[in-house]
């Protein structure tokens, strides 16, 4: 309640302050309002999606350029004639042209890794740069002037004052969609992009079309504010698009808090406030003019990285009121579950698969099956090579020879979304969780590929009742595995144990007929265990196959239906649990021979 | 375009190389070490060829300032840290190098007049001026966060970066300086005049790469880095300082860079800004070599240097476009060719 007062207070506030502000501020607000464009498409794109962008005054300079050239251009050759005339239309094509622009660059730059990335933004937000400044027709250097003003129903924006209303209507605008975005399942698919890509897409995620599409929301964004400050100044030159620019919009982000939509306005307003005060005290100060403030914002980027690398956003909320938390259970109608296939017929077969890392043989000839509606356990001392196994039949990782062949289908060498689509779920040994989601929230991924609404309808939140369905089925797999208690805590916050089991509704909501179980029991207590082993007997018998990876025997031995035991790569025995358990080899792995 | 301009734009371009391929070996060494993406090494370039023009003008290089200043400031952190964890051995050293060397090279410059000494003595004080402003730096802006990850370490190098060269503009103006050739000679090779100073360039390029190697190779600091470079935690527990082997390539790339900017002063104006796009150069060879091959890292910069060369002479107004789209198709390959699980910054 307190948290909607607040943001009722600063709506007011936003809705006022051209009425009683001066001239100056006014001019002060508009700017922070486009910057705050800006930086919040990098909030979507460094601070959730972990990529970094040095170049996004280059998709500023797009957008601006544009319509500046359209609207002021004497003669537009006839295909351009169209988009003549009027800024609306220049608008349209510099959304167009930006959106062609950065899925090119995304394309080329977005599959490089790590720090490539923003060395690549860096390159091409130079080369961008420069062209602006050498064509001919963009005026070169001294740039384009005479760009009309926008007219809304008639009326010229010709006032700062009126202005300020376009550009914060287009700010809270892009705050919602933004909001709305982060929460739906194309959003969860892209906070998954920090730290989660293996099980996003394991889950069935395409995270490279994720990172396209925040790289594409990010640029557009960036375009619309080049719109709005090309009429709002009426005149365009290089400067603005430059590469400095594009460093300032980053820190502007990351000072902000480049994880939460609010940080960029945050980040927007101290920045441009501080730029305005440093550039009219620091030459005063020094007795010389030029850019000095950057010295400044060097400086205190520097500390703000070392203090505070979360930014200025979540200090801020320590002090607000908590914000209400969801705590009502989702209810929604039962998601579409695919057909199960009979008891006893042939899920998976792996055949004489062979992975090697250099000269490592890591799995040696091994086969085994799993049939639906059976446990099958797959056992061994450490470093037998169980986990490796498991990654060359979910695709995580893919064998070096032999076939694997799930439904039927031979899946060796597809990846493992691919192999997720066709209905075969996992957890890991090593849990892969969103930390900073809740329970819920990390379930309802698994969901990812029973849903099917896009980026659009969800930005504009018209997907909400598939997505009441998917968070409601998320629910069910949360009570489920008996989780239901923390269903709104983060999920980092629960105990090892209780994350493993997170992964296994996780998995289940992924309405599987095959679950690979990677030491689900680790660190469960012994009534947990149990009520595993029940859980796992119940989805046995509703004719799930499981595969499983333990190393606890009684879990295994009550549970399993067959057992293959593994050694140093190789397949050592198989069979029922009790001839396993009396097999010499299988003695002599575990407690070493007899003599 | 006839034999003699390309052979003319060639030399251009080697020479140009050459600096680059110094400035993309100190790149691939610095993040070799420490995984930072060293973005301020043009910076270190412009120091070196302004302190240096500064001298030969009779003027205090403000460079000195800043030695000073972040000379204070290291030792005070440095101070308090020995203090609060009672480890009084390391105060004399740490008085030694942040206080009393800048001290000393103050002293040098107010008292003798470096306006009139040979040019070779000129080069050494600022190199003294300028090199070991990259420890400083390391110690200030990359140690406290050295175990982040590498886009943090990348946003501070930007924010260094920026700093460095707000700081330059305030010590030399915005007016750029050009510095007499190490020598005048020039030697006829058939249709080409090759000058001195080109000679001088490759020369010394050559010459610190063999040292470089050598460095590498032979001395056990250079096998320490490399050791650093290959596994931070492992040579830790060989007892190999992270923080030494991180300010000691610092030191060396700030070496690099500042003697690249005092071989370069007098072939191209040097503007207090002009380091970046020089040192961003030498970078586009070093992604050539994936930040992980020297030789590679040097080559691809050489064949920047003739690509500018050429470019500025068929497209000149487009010369920087061409550069700095190269590393376009040069990044997507580098990414083909490197597979690698992404996973967990």
């Amino acid at each position: 309640m307190a948290a909607r007062l607040l943001f009722g207070g600063f709506l007011c506030l936003v809705l006022l302050a051209p009425q009683v502000a001066s001239e100056f501020h006014v001019t002060l607000l508009n700017y922070i309002g486009l910057y705050a464009i800006v930086a919040l498409g990098l909030v979507l794109l460094t601070g959730v999606g972990g990529l970094t962008s040095f170049g996004q005054a280059a998709f500023v300079g797009l957008g601006a350029y544009t319509t500046a050239y359209l609207s002021t251009a004497e003669n537009l050759p006839p295909w351009l004639a169209i988009f003549g005339g009027s800024p609306w239309m220049g608008l349209l094509a510099g959304l167009l042209l930006t959106a062609a622009v950065a899925f090119v660059l995304g394309l080329l730059t977005l599959r490089l890794s790590g720090h490539y990335l923003p060395l690549g933004t860096i390159a091409w937000g130079i080369s961008l740069y420069f062209l602006f400044g050498n064509l001919e027709f963009l005026g070169g250097h001294t740039g384009m002037s005479g760009i009309p003003a926008l007219s809304l129903f008639g009326v010229e924006l010709r006032d700062g004052r009126i202005y300020y209303y376009a550009i914060w209507a287009v700010l809270l605008g892009a705050v919602w969609l933004t909001r709305n975005l982060l929460d739906s399942r194309e959003g969860r698919a892209i906070r998954a992009l920090k730290g989660g890509v293996v099980m996003a897409e394991a889950m069935g995620v395409d995270t490279a079309r994720s990172k396209v599409v925040i790289f594409l929301v990010a640029a557009l964004f960036a375009s619309i504010s080049g719109w709005l400050y090309a009429h709002l100044q009426r005149f365009v030159n290089p400067t603005p698009f430059g590469l400095a620019i594009g460093i300032e919009y980053l820190f502007m982000a990351v000072v902000g808090g480049a994880a939460h939509v609010w940080g960029a306005l945050i980040g927007a307003g101290l920045i441009t406030i501080l730029k305005q005060w440093l550039q009219d005290w620091l030459p005063k100060l020094l007795g010389a003019s030029g850019n000095f403030e950057v010295i400044f914002f060097g400086v205190m980027m520097i500390f703000v990285l070392q203090r505070a690398r979360d930014g200025l956003w979540p200090i801020l909320t320590r002090l607000m009121p908590a914000p209400r938390t969801q705590r009502a259970v989702p209810q929604g109608a039962a998601l579409p579950k695919k057909a199960v296939p009979p008891a006893g017929q042939v899920l998976l077969e792996a055949k004489n698969v062979v992975k090697r890392f250099g000269g490592l043989v890591a799995n040696n000839n091994m086969n085994l099956t799993v049939k639906a509606g059976e446990v099958m356990a797959l056992i061994g001392p450490n470093g037998a090579g169980k986990s490796t196994m498991f990654n060359c039949i979910s695709g995580v990782d893919s064998a070096t020879e032999g076939e694997v062949l799930f439904c039927g289908q031979a899946v060796t060498g597809l990846n493992s979304r691919q192999i997720a689509r066709l209905g075969m779920s996992r957890t890991f040994q090593h849990v892969r969780l969103l930390p900073t989601m809740t329970v819920l929230e990390n379930v309802a991924i698994g969901g990812h590929l029973r849903g099917s609404k896009g980026v659009l309808p969800a930005m504009l939140h018209l997907e909400r009742a598939e997505e009441l369905r998917l968070l409601a089925e998320a629910a069910r797999q949360v009570e489920r595995v008996g989780l239901k208690d923390s269903m709104f805590e983060l999920a980092g916050s629960l105990a090892l144990g209780q994350q493993r089991t997170l992964e296994i509704a996780r998995a289940l909501c992924a309405d599987p007929c095959l679950l690979l179980l990677d030491e689900p029991a680790a660190g469960l207590r012994y009534m947990e265990k149990q009520a595993l082993a029940d859980l796992l007997r119940k989805l046995r018998g509703e004719g799930m196959g499981i595969l499983l990876v333990e190393h606890d025997m009684d879990f295994v031995m009550g549970l399993a239906d067959r057992v293959v035991v593994m050694e140093f790569g190789e397949k050592i025995a198989e069979g029922l649990p009790d001839q396993v358990q009396r097999d010499p080899a299988v003695l002599e792995a575990y407690l070493g021979g007899v003599d | 375009m006839d034999l003699q301009i390309a052979l003319l734009l060639g030399q251009d371009g080697i020479t140009n190389g050459a600096i680059y391929a110094l400035l993309s070996l100190a790149l691939v060494l610095v993040f070799a070490v420490t995984r930072v993406i060293f973005i301020p090494q043009g910076e270190f370039v412009a120091f070196g060829a302004l302190t240096l023009a500064s001298f030969q003008a009779g003027k205090t290089p403000g460079t000195l300032w800043l030695l000073i200043g972040a000379g204070v400031v290291v030792a005070l952190i440095d101070l308090t840290l020995a203090v609060r964890a009672g480890t009084a051995r390391k105060i004399p050293r740490i008085i030694g190098w942040n206080l009393l060397y800048p001290a000393a090279a103050a002293a040098a410059v107010f008292l003798l007049k470096p306006n009139e000494f040979p040019l070779l003595l000129q080069i050494v004080l600022a190199l003294a001026l300028v090199v070991p402003l990259g420890p400083m730096i390391y110690r200030l802006a990359f140690q406290p966060v050295a175990e982040a990850s590498v886009l943090v370490l990348l946003i501070v190098s930007v924010a260094v970066h920026l700093a460095l060269v707000g700081l330059g503009l305030l010590f030399f103006g915005a007016e750029g300086s050009r510095t007499p050739a190490f020598s005048e000679a020039s030697f006829d090779l058939g249709q080409v005049r090759v000058t001195g100073q080109t000679l001088w360039v490759m020369g010394a390029s050559l010459l610190l790469i063999v040292v470089l190697a050598l460095f590498f190779e032979r001395t056990i600091y250079g096998k320490a880095l490399r050791a650093t470079a290959m596994n931070r935690t492992g040579a830790r527990l060989m007892g190999i300082s992270t923080v030494m082997a991180g300010k000691l390539s610092f030191l060396l790339a700030a070496l690099i860079g500042a003697f690249s900017g005092i071989l370069i002063a007098p072939i191209t104006t040097v503007y207090y800004d002009t380091g970046f796009l020089i040192g961003l150069k030498g970078f586009v060879g070093a992604i050539v070599g994936g930040l992980a091959s020297y030789p590679i890292a040097a080559a691809g910069a050489v064949l920047v240097g003739v690509l500018e060369a050429f470019s500025s002479f068929w497209a000149s107004a487009f010369k920087e476009v061409i550069v700095f789209t190269l590393i376009i198709p040069v990044l997507v390959w580098r990414s083909l060719t490197t597979r690698h699980v992404e996973e967990d910054e």
